[in-house]
């Protein structure tokens, strides 16, 4: 198995605060891997420090087979990097945009390249359009297009659908897949549970510290966490009276149900007693939901 | 109330942001001290103690006479002696004096035969508002200069029409027209605000923009992106400088009696000296606004200090020092020269290596603040 990234003790430092803390990380090739975590956790830094954009305090490791730490301009050549922002010439056009590109990478065949990949993502009517003037998918679909021109072996994502619809959300995922299946490796960074899903392999980092790694399965394992849901109409007056009881790490909302969650089951089970058995309360053990998760890691965080 | 409460609300707002914003509050701070240190320290437009060379060609009594007056008269400082005409006059070309007063062969015997000989000066008339005052103080010099000598003997000198004539030759700009000092001037004024300001604007904006991140992340360095921005900036200056002088050329009749390639030159090194300025500003600008902002503060003393718009000779010798580190005053230095004087290579090696020495070090700054990375 080769690892697309495979880097131990990465460190980041921004004058006293400690942004990233010792991380390890180690990616095969091929997989989607979802990179999780509260905002501020470093999880822009972490890949910021992965294609260069930022030097490491302390790590060592590969990206792509090469050192991540003096290879960096070679590692560029291989990555495709889409930012947080939308990050390109908002007074170009969609092809004017992917051109430049595709000139500053040196491809060969340019026009047949970009054609290529505007076809790929459905850019092709757009393309005279200036990238100033799309809405928030067709943004996120052209920098996407911008970001694997070049045909790169390893993506880095940071939070690419924020603030897009389902629909575009769900398409950019398809064309995710499509990519991971051609070989590429993806590392993407997101807030949505059920984009988390669709990764491999997720990764939850907190104040800089890797806290959990594995399937969602695996990571839902890890955790140790019992949940009791709670279904019925008057389930919104319950978080409160709930929220703080012995046994009870945490209540919160999942779709209209009530997750309790925590992980001491006799206490679990003694704060829920009053309920059971209430008319018009329906209550039940579940499988914690990968929310439940990271809200009780965050929550149990100092 | 209602509306007083809102306005109160947007004037609190208003506060705490220009708080957070340092430069703009130095800024606030900072112009009115530079422009009242300028205009009312540096600025002078009786300028006096001007520099001049004196060449006497004549062994007599009088000259050490004339020398001491023309000192009296606190609008000359005789920085050199020689009783070469043309070494003086080298001193001119290259813009270290602004007169030469020659005292001619014979001049002592002929005040004493009573043959009135002319006192010549020679004066830089490229900048004609500098040496006016000086030189009326100079032609009442025929009057009084010589009172004290022409005793005893001499005493009827004294009496009748003054011993020796004064005669003022005004080199460059006979005319005194005062555009021949403004347009060629006027090129390192513009070139110096467009270059810094679209340099640093360019830079700037991608970074405000969030689109300096994306370049970095792709293959591209930070000195190719430098390069690729600043080589259009290069092209604007040479259009602008071509519209300059064609316009001084055809428009307003300036002389151009150096040699163009060699202010070619001049304008290239110039340029690429106000380029690396823009480019290290934009380095510490956070906005667009600061870049502005710094711009001006580059700006403003290039225009007041460097001889552009008053005497460079007229200032006191702290507002010359800081004159002399700026580009704008060498290039202006270099361009009145090469166009009004005629002045080769030679003439201009003095202001062509502190150019350049700003160039080196203005560059030199900018590499250093380059940033491969984010941090």
């Amino acid at each position: 198995m080769t690892l697309a990234i495979d880097v131990k003790g990465l460190t980041k430092r921004f004058g006293r605060k400690t942004a990233v803390d010792h991380i390890d990380i180690a990616v095969p090739q091929g997989e989607v891997w979802g990179f999780l975590g509260p905002n501020g956790s470093g999880k822009t830094t972490t890949i910021r420090m992965l294609c260069g954009l930022l030097s490491a305090d302390d790590g060592t490791g590969t990206c792509l087979g090469l050192d991540f730490r003096t290879q960096a301009e070679a590692i560029k050549l291989q990555v495709g990097y889409m930012t947080q922002k939308f990050s390109f010439w908002e007074d170009l056009s969609i092809r004017e945009n992917l051109e430049f590109v595709a000139r500053l990478y040196g491809l060969p065949d340019r026009r047949r390249k970009v054609d290529e990949t505007l076809a790929r993502l459905g850019l092709t009517d757009r393309q005279r359009q200036l990238a100033g003037h799309l809405s928030g998918g067709w943004k996120q679909r052209m920098a996407l297009a911008a970001c694997t021109l070049h045909d790169p072996r390893l993506l880095l994502l940071d939070e690419p659908t924020a603030g897009v619809d389902p629909k575009a959300r769900r398409d950019f995922w398809e064309e995710i897949h499509a990519l991971s299946e051609a070989g590429l490796t993806v590392l993407v960074s997101t807030h949505y549970m059920d984009e988390a899903e669709r990764c491999d392999r997720i990764v939850y980092i907190l104040g800089g510290r890797l806290v959990a790694r594995g399937s969602v399965a695996e990571v839902i394992g890890q955790s140790g966490l019992i949940t009791f849901e709670i279904q019925g109409a008057d389930v919104r007056h319950l978080a409160k009276a709930l929220q703080g009881q012995p046994g009870v790490d945490y209540a919160g909302f999942f779709g209209a149900a009530l997750h309790v969650s925590g992980r001491d089951r006799a206490g679990l089970e003694s704060a829920m007693a009053p309920y059971r058995g209430r008319p018009g309360l329906a209550v039940h053990e579940t499988v914690p939901s990968l929310e439940d998760v990271f809200i009780h890691l965050q929550e149990k965080a100092p | 109330m209602n509306m007083l409460r809102r306005i109160g609300a947007i004037l609190v707002k208003e506060f705490l942001q220009m708080r957070r914003d340092r430069l703009t509050l130095g800024m606030i701070v900072g112009v009115p001290l530079m422009q009242l240190c300028l205009f009312g320290f540096a600025i002078n437009l009786n300028p006096h103690d001007l520099p001049a060379a004196i060449a006497i060609d004549d062994p007599g009594p009088f000259a050490r006479s004339i020398v001491a007056a023309l000192e009296n008269t606190s609008y000359f400082q005789i920085i050199d002696e020689t009783n070469s005409p043309t070494a003086a006059r080298r001193l001119l070309q290259e813009g270290r004096v602004i007169f030469v007063v020659e005292i001619p062969e014979n001049f002592s015997r002929d005040i004493v035969r009573g043959a009135r000989p002319d006192l010549l000066i020679e004066a830089d008339a490229t900048d004609p508002a500098a040496g006016s005052y000086a030189l009326s103080a100079f032609n009442m010099l025929a009057a009084t200069a010589l009172r004290d000598d022409l005793v005893g003997p001499l005493a009827a000198r004294a009496q009748g029409p003054p011993p020796f004539n004064t005669v003022s030759h005004l080199l460059y700009n006979p005319e005194s027209i005062t555009q021949y000092n403004i347009i060629p001037g006027l090129l390192a004024v513009i070139l110096t605000m467009t270059m810094v300001l679209m340099t640093c604007l360019a830079l700037t904006r991608e970074r405000e923009r969030g689109t300096y991140e994306n370049l970095l992340a792709m293959p591209a360095s930070p000195l190719e992106i430098m390069v690729g921005k600043i080589v259009p900036n290069i092209a604007i200056g040479a259009v602008q400088s071509a519209i300059i002088l064609l316009m001084a050329r055809y428009v307003f009749h300036i002389p151009m009696i150096g040699s163009l390639p060699l202010l070619g030159g001049a304008l290239a090194i110039y340029i690429v000296a106000n380029l690396a300025v823009g480019y290290t500003f934009s380095t510490v600008a956070q906005n667009q606004l600061q870049a502005m902002q710094m711009t001006l503060f580059f700006i403003l003393p290039a225009i007041l200090l460097s001889g552009f718009a008053f005497p460079f000779m007229g200032m006191p010798a702290w507002a010359r020092w800081i004159g002399e580190v700026m580009p704008a005053t060498h290039f202006l230095r270099i361009v009145r020269g090469i166009l009004l004087k005629g002045n080769g290579p030679a003439e201009i090696w003095p202001d062509i290596w502190p150019l350049g020495l700003f160039t080196l070090a203005a560059g030199s700054l900018a590499l250093a603040r380059f940033r491969r990375t984010l941090d």
